[in-house]
């Protein structure tokens, strides 16, 4: 097993301490912000195949500057959330972080959400020298901007950190598999991350008895789930997309087929959670409802109003999940950011942020790896009792994990 | 090798699916072929279908036969509706696509207010039961939707070959001031069959609910594929477009099972082109 966890150096126990007295400096109640407003502007992709998800970065954003204006804003200036739509579209966001940094001028920008979209606006950031805090970079190789900050502790190598903890847990169990079947989507981080599984398992002497690709938006898994059947692997690895993992459980369902273990990479939790077939699912995570992640910086305030606001969205899976608790970090590195360095000057900010080491929703975050890259802080979840509990490792877990 | 059980299950889904796209793709080849409209529209409404079907067994708990009581009259009416208007404003041809396509984004940003941009799904214990033949198994609704598709595309071929109103309906197609002089009233009849597509597109709509999980942008999915579908199947040909809709599932499926799931979407348009290129009297 990789090892996780780097000894603290002197350095990083500052930085700690330091990124510990900005966030605990942002809490306290203060007087109601005045002046012109702080304008932080971003795209989220609002309409087209992403927005589902970017649904819950729009409501954690809104939650956390709807906070931070009931305290004292930033520097004691209300905050003002310029948020564009971008269609799930790269070239969109690309357009439309150039209108925020020249024609809107915002103060400070933030990341949209998926791959695609934020390496676009990583692009824009660079040519007009601003910092940008994204949450749900996947390929962290390609991140080279060094004034970008992901907050999700996804690690430098994802593809080769990742599938430790599945595979470790998968050895724990009293049959560890044998075969396995690996059903990738072409979506790019999840290949990226699919190959690292299949890498991982070969490592560990596992057989991969098939390997399938599928497009992005494929309508019919009949011919996959059948492939996946024929194959009768002792794990089902699945680098899915949102919605996809419920379509190949469901399709595998009508074939009378039920994998006996199964492992999802960045599944949809509400539809899967709630499929008969899911119970029992594995999947990717950072942060869950439960203890030890309900302890972090900012969770018990951040969910039950996350909770209503979801609710009153229409969102049928109002828990707050890792994309919840992403975007809701991202928000906290940019308000301990200006509030350490008071100013809103992204080159003090980002140098800032590379030496700290802050206690987020996400967990403790240091960017002093490759391209700002902590360590990689993935956990492993389960569906037990259509609830989503931790499984893996132990010192995190809610639950023991259930491996037929 | 790949097992007989393997190819089996391939060709029955590649067969199923063709059946949702040969659905899906009726109404665009009787409105293209019969009345000259492209109506991509269609695709909106049988979303919209797909989201009621879903409110009304997730809300009201109704069976999807209620849902398919209440939409498909309905939906006829909105299609005859939509066609009075498009007809008002003498819209047709190309201009006809621009228009739908627009009625589309409509449709789209309707959905996400009502229903928000977030999977839905409809949970019911039948939906993922299947029969065995053999070693191979037949889903429910797959199967009762392309057993419909089938009964609509033979119907409605039925009609237009051997009744004086079918008969009416392709002669004004051809010959719409010919097809008047004979006393034809081909604007009566334009709206009848425009309020069976839309009923058509209804059907569709609630099949999708019945078998797949429902997002508002996944109706630009289907596009490419059911287009592929009308054109190889000929233009007004409602058993044509069940014909290629079952060709290319199969083709997809087969695809997927022998070699890879990734190159099943360029099979759909490379049929699409071998059979442009090769031009058989039917196309």
């Amino acid at each position: 097993m990789a090892k996780r966890v780097r000894r603290a150096t002197r350095r990083a126990v500052l930085g700690g301490l330091a990124g510990t007295a900005a966030l605990a400096a942002a809490y306290p109640l203060r007087a109601a912000p005045s002046g012109a407003p702080v304008r932080i502007g971003s795209t989220l992709a609002l309409t087209g195949p992403l927005a589902q998800t970017s649904l819950i970065h729009k409501a954690v954003g809104e939650i956390y500057v709807e906070l931070l204006n009931k305290k004292d804003g930033l520097l004691g200036r209300p905050v003002e959330w310029v948020l564009l739509d971008d269609q799930s579209k790269p070239d969109v966001a690309r357009t439309l972080y150039e209108k925020l940094v020249t024609v809107d001028k915002v103060d400070l920008i933030i990341g949209p959400y998926a791959t695609g979209n934020i390496l676009a606006a990583m692009g824009v950031a660079q040519r007009y020298g601003k910092m940008l805090i994204q949450h749900t970079f996947g390929l962290p190789h390609l991140a080279k901007y060094e004034m970008q900050f992901p907050s999700s502790p996804i690690g430098p190598e994802p593809n080769k950190t990742a599938p430790i903890p599945v595979f470790d847990l998968l050895e724990k169990s009293k049959t560890p598999p044998k075969t396995i079947a690996v059903v990738a989507s072409k979506f790019p981080s999840t290949h990226f991350i699919a190959q690292g599984f299949r890498a991982e398992a070969e490592k560990r002497k596992i057989k991969e008895v098939v390997y399938l690709e599928y497009e992005f938006g494929t309508r019919d898994w009949g011919a996959i789930a059948a492939r996946v059947k024929d194959a009768k692997a002792d794990f089902l690895y699945c680098g899915a997309l949102g919605i996809e993992s419920v379509q190949l459980l469901d399709a595998l369902k009508k074939i009378d087929y039920a994998p006996p273990r199964h492992y999802h990479q960045f599944t949809a939790p509400g539809p899967l959670m709630n499929a008969a077939e899911g119970n029992h699912a594995l999947a990717y995570t950072y942060f869950e409802e439960h203890e030890p992640f309900t302890s972090r910086p900012g969770a018990k305030e951040m969910l039950p109003l996350y909770r209503d606001k979801a609710k009153a969205m229409g969102i049928p899976y109002p828990f707050f999940d890792f994309q919840a608790a992403a975007s809701g970090t991202a928000w906290q590195l940019l308000e301990a950011a200006v509030v350490a360095t008071k100013s809103l000057d992204d080159k003090k900010m980002a140098a800032w942020l590379k030496g700290a080491q802050l206690d987020t929703l996400m967990g403790k975050l240091r960017f002093d790896g490759p391209n700002n890259h902590g360590p990689d802080l993935s956990v492993v979840k389960q569906v037990i009792d259509k609830k989503w509990v931790v499984v893996w490792p132990e010192n995190v877990a809610g639950a023991k994990a259930v491996l037929p | 090798m790949p097992s007989f059980t393997l190819l089996g299950q391939a060709l029955v889904s590649g067969v199923l699916i063709g059946g949702l796209y040969g659905l899906l793709g009726l109404g665009l080849t009787l409105s293209w072929g019969l009345l000259h409209l492209i109506n991509i529209a269609y695709f909106g409404l049988a979303f919209l279908s797909a989201y009621l079907t879903y409110h009304l067994g997730e809300v009201y708990h109704l069976p999807p036969w209620y849902a398919a009581a209440l939409l498909v009259p309905a939906f006829f009416a909105a299609g005859v509706a939509l066609h009075w208007t498009l007809a008002r404003f003498r819209v047709a041809g190309l201009v006809s696509l621009l228009v739908t396509f627009g009625l589309i984004v409509v449709v789209e940003a309707v959905i996400q207010i009502v229903w928000t941009a977030d999977f839905r799904k409809l949970e019911l214990p039948y939906l993922t039961a299947s029969a065995k033949l053999g070693p191979v198994y037949l889903p429910y609704m797959e199967l009762t939707a392309f057993l419909i598709a089938a009964a609509l595309a033979v119907g409605t071929w039925a009609v237009l070959r051997y009744t004086y109103f079918g008969k009416a309906v392709r002669a004004a197609a051809e010959e719409p001031s010919m097809a008047a002089a004979y006393g034809i009233n081909h604007r009566a009849n334009a709206l009848l069959i425009a309020g069976l597509c839309a009923a058509s597109a209804a059907v569709a709509g609630i099949f999708i609910a019945l078998t797949t999980t429902l997002a508002p942008s996944q109706m630009f999915a289907w596009f490419g594929v059911v287009f592929a579908v009308v054109i190889i199947g000929g233009l007004g040909n409602p058993l044509g477009a069940l014909v290629a809709g079952v060709l290319i599932g199969v083709a997809e499926s087969m695809t997927m099972a022998l070699i890879a799931p990734a190159w099943a979407p360029v099979v759909a348009f490379s049929l699409l082109i071998a059979l442009l290129i090769w031009q058989p009297r039917w196309l």
